[in-house]
């Protein structure tokens, strides 16, 4: 098939569509709107079904049912509408319930700006809501990669009965690049699941719930829950290495789109005679940690750039274990470091090594 | 990896990130990866509107570029806002129908065109930005003409009313900027990656 020239946006609206999935509610809110605005027209083309809900808190119980009655659900919206949700998504984890979210990041904190920005990967990797739950969080850097990893994400889901949030920001929502739609081979319909609520004439009745009373049962669940958490974490966990196969003595680390702007740099700082390495996970949670130390332990020193204040940064950290110093560099408000900004911090980590800077 | 960056511009409704996205189809059609990155938001409010296309033999790295290979300018505000920004050697193009001043950079080709002027000539002054892109392709040769009309009769197929205006327009700004490409010495090549301060263009 000929590659099309898609909006991300729209590239994994119809992703979704190929990934089997027929229904999605969601709130408008720059800059993720070309996506429902494209999954209004085409989900009743295919038999499915879009609803614009009254608001994202909404949004995130009408999931849980859809989810609960076993059908592929998704909704997509951006920072401050993914905050609303959190309550909802906490449940849905608490039910065990699959079902995809879409964040395209604008800046914050508060109602801030519409430009891009990575300004919520903590909230999707540790505090998203209330409890002991994590989700899994799939971070693309191109129009591509965000259609992979759309179709990963319903996947990854369905199987860990988990939700799944894909972390894009608005320059992967916004940006048009040449994509392709793998045939995707879609399993079983949800309803099929031994768990889906749908109509219990002839079998026992089943119960989709958050609510757990009893304090045994309720950490019993959750050991359970975290058990699996180290399973996707051993099976699950995705990254890139750029440029690391020749000696580095600097490692750069970057998640999403910001880590093209860093191959851009990686490879002028080459025609400078300047070998340096990047690492970039996948998958922001679970976070590939050991595959990070890895790479990191290669380097002198570390340098993490993020378009936020530094929040992979901790992550980063956790991965050095002390050993090796991490410099940061950011920007945010919808500002993103350029090719130029990340070679003069490169120069300036290289002039910490040669100084002996701790 | 031969790669080049253009950044078209103007206020929005000037259609130059339809020149972009015409540019970066007629690349994906050659096999050659593109991004199409518009600048949105608080530009869209009365401020400039534009659109960054990069161009690669292999995968395209940055989609976001501070400092262009070429310029594209429908303006004034856009010139005086990305002009200063383009890469030594770089190629700004510069609608002289709206901007009325001449813009000093030693360094780079500051090439002048009437393309409002010769929109109007054609019948539609909306045509513009077809003129502009056309010279672009004229200058440049990064795609051939017959190949460039291809795509504009194909993105216009549903407003077919359209398309003679628009193949007009290109084909108009096409055989200007092939004369701009003479005239001023011009050799436009796809720059190496790989070597440092690596500038698209250099005279021939």
């Amino acid at each position: 098939m000929a590659k099309i020239l898609m909006k991300g946006n729209e590239a994994i609206g119809e992703a979704a569509i190929k990934a089997g999935c027929l229904h999605f509610f969601g709130y408008p809110i720059t800059p993720q709107n070309e996506l429902p605005e494209y999954l209004s027209k085409r989900l009743p083309q295919v038999g499915g079904k879009y609803i614009q809900t009254e608001s994202e808190v909404a949004t995130s119980n009408m999931i849980f049912g859809a989810a609960g009655v076993g059908v592929r659900v998704m909704t997509s919206s951006s920072s401050p509408g993914i905050s609303l949700m959190s309550e909802g998504l906490s449940y849905l984890a608490g039910a065990e319930l699959p079902a995809v979210i879409v964040n395209m990041m604008r800046a914050g904190p508060g109602l801030a700006g519409i430009l891009p920005a990575q300004s919520d990967y903590a909230h999707a990797t540790r505090g998203t809501a209330h409890g002991d739950f994590e989700l899994i969080v799939l971070a693309p850097s191109s129009v591509q990669e965000a259609v992979d990893l759309t179709i990963l994400s319903f996947e990854l889901a369905e199987k860990y009965r988990n939700p799944v949030m894909l972390l894009g920001d608005g320059m992967i929502g916004q940006m048009m690049e040449p994509v392709e739609f793998p045939d995707v081979e879609v399993g079983p319909p949800m309803k099929a699941a031994d768990w889906a609520l749908t109509g219990c004439k002839g079998r026992e009745p089943r119960l989709v719930s958050s609510l757990f009373l009893d304090p045994v049962e309720l950490n019993e669940k959750n050991h359970e829950r975290f058990a699996r958490y180290k399973v996707i974490k051993d099976n699950e966990a995705r990254h890139e290495l750029y440029n690391c196969d020749e000696p580095y003595d600097v490692l750069i680390t970057a998640f999403g789109v910001m880590s093209r702007v860093c191959k851009s740099a990686i490879q002028e700082l080459k025609g400078q005679g300047i070998n340096v390495g990047m690492f970039r996970p996948i998958t922001v949670k679970p976070f590939p940690s050991e595959q990070c130390s890895a790479a990191i332990f290669k380097s002198k020193r570390v340098l993490d750039v993020e378009m936020n204040m530094g929040q992979m940064l901790v992550d980063i950290q956790l991965a050095a274990n002390g050993k090796r110093e991490v410099d940061f560099m950011g920007k945010c408000g919808g500002l993103t470091p350029s090719i130029e900004d990340v070679i003069e911090s490169v120069h300036s980590t290289l002039a910490k090594i040669k100084g002996g800077v701790a | 990896m031969k790669t080049t960056d253009v950044l078209f511009a103007g206020f929005g409704g000037h259609g130059m990130l339809m020149a972009g996205k015409l540019l970066a189809m007629a690349m994906i059609k050659q096999g050659r990866q593109v991004s199409w990155l518009p600048a949105y938001g608080a530009e869209m409010r009365g401020g400039t509107a534009n659109v960054t296309v990069c161009i690669s033999d292999g995968d395209v790295m940055s989609p976001y570029i501070e400092r262009p290979n070429s310029l594209v300018v429908m303006n004034t505000p856009s010139l005086h806002k990305f002009g200063p920004k383009v890469k030594t050697g770089g190629l700004v193009l510069v609608n002289s129908t709206l901007v009325r001043e001449s813009f000093e950079r030693d360094d780079c080709h500051v090439l002048y065109l009437p393309a409002g002027d010769i929109a109007m000539g054609l019948g539609n002054v909306k045509a513009t930005n077809l003129v502009l892109l056309g010279a672009f392709i004229g200058l440049s040769k990064i795609v051939t003409k017959e190949d460039m009309i291809e795509v504009i009769q194909e993105s216009f197929t549903s407003k077919s009313k359209f398309i003679p205006l628009n193949v007009s327009a290109f084909a108009a700004g096409y055989e200007e900027g092939t004369k701009l490409r003479l005239e001023n010495d011009v050799e436009l090549e796809l720059e190496d990656e790989e070597r440092d301060s690596t500038y698209a263009y250099s005279n021939g």
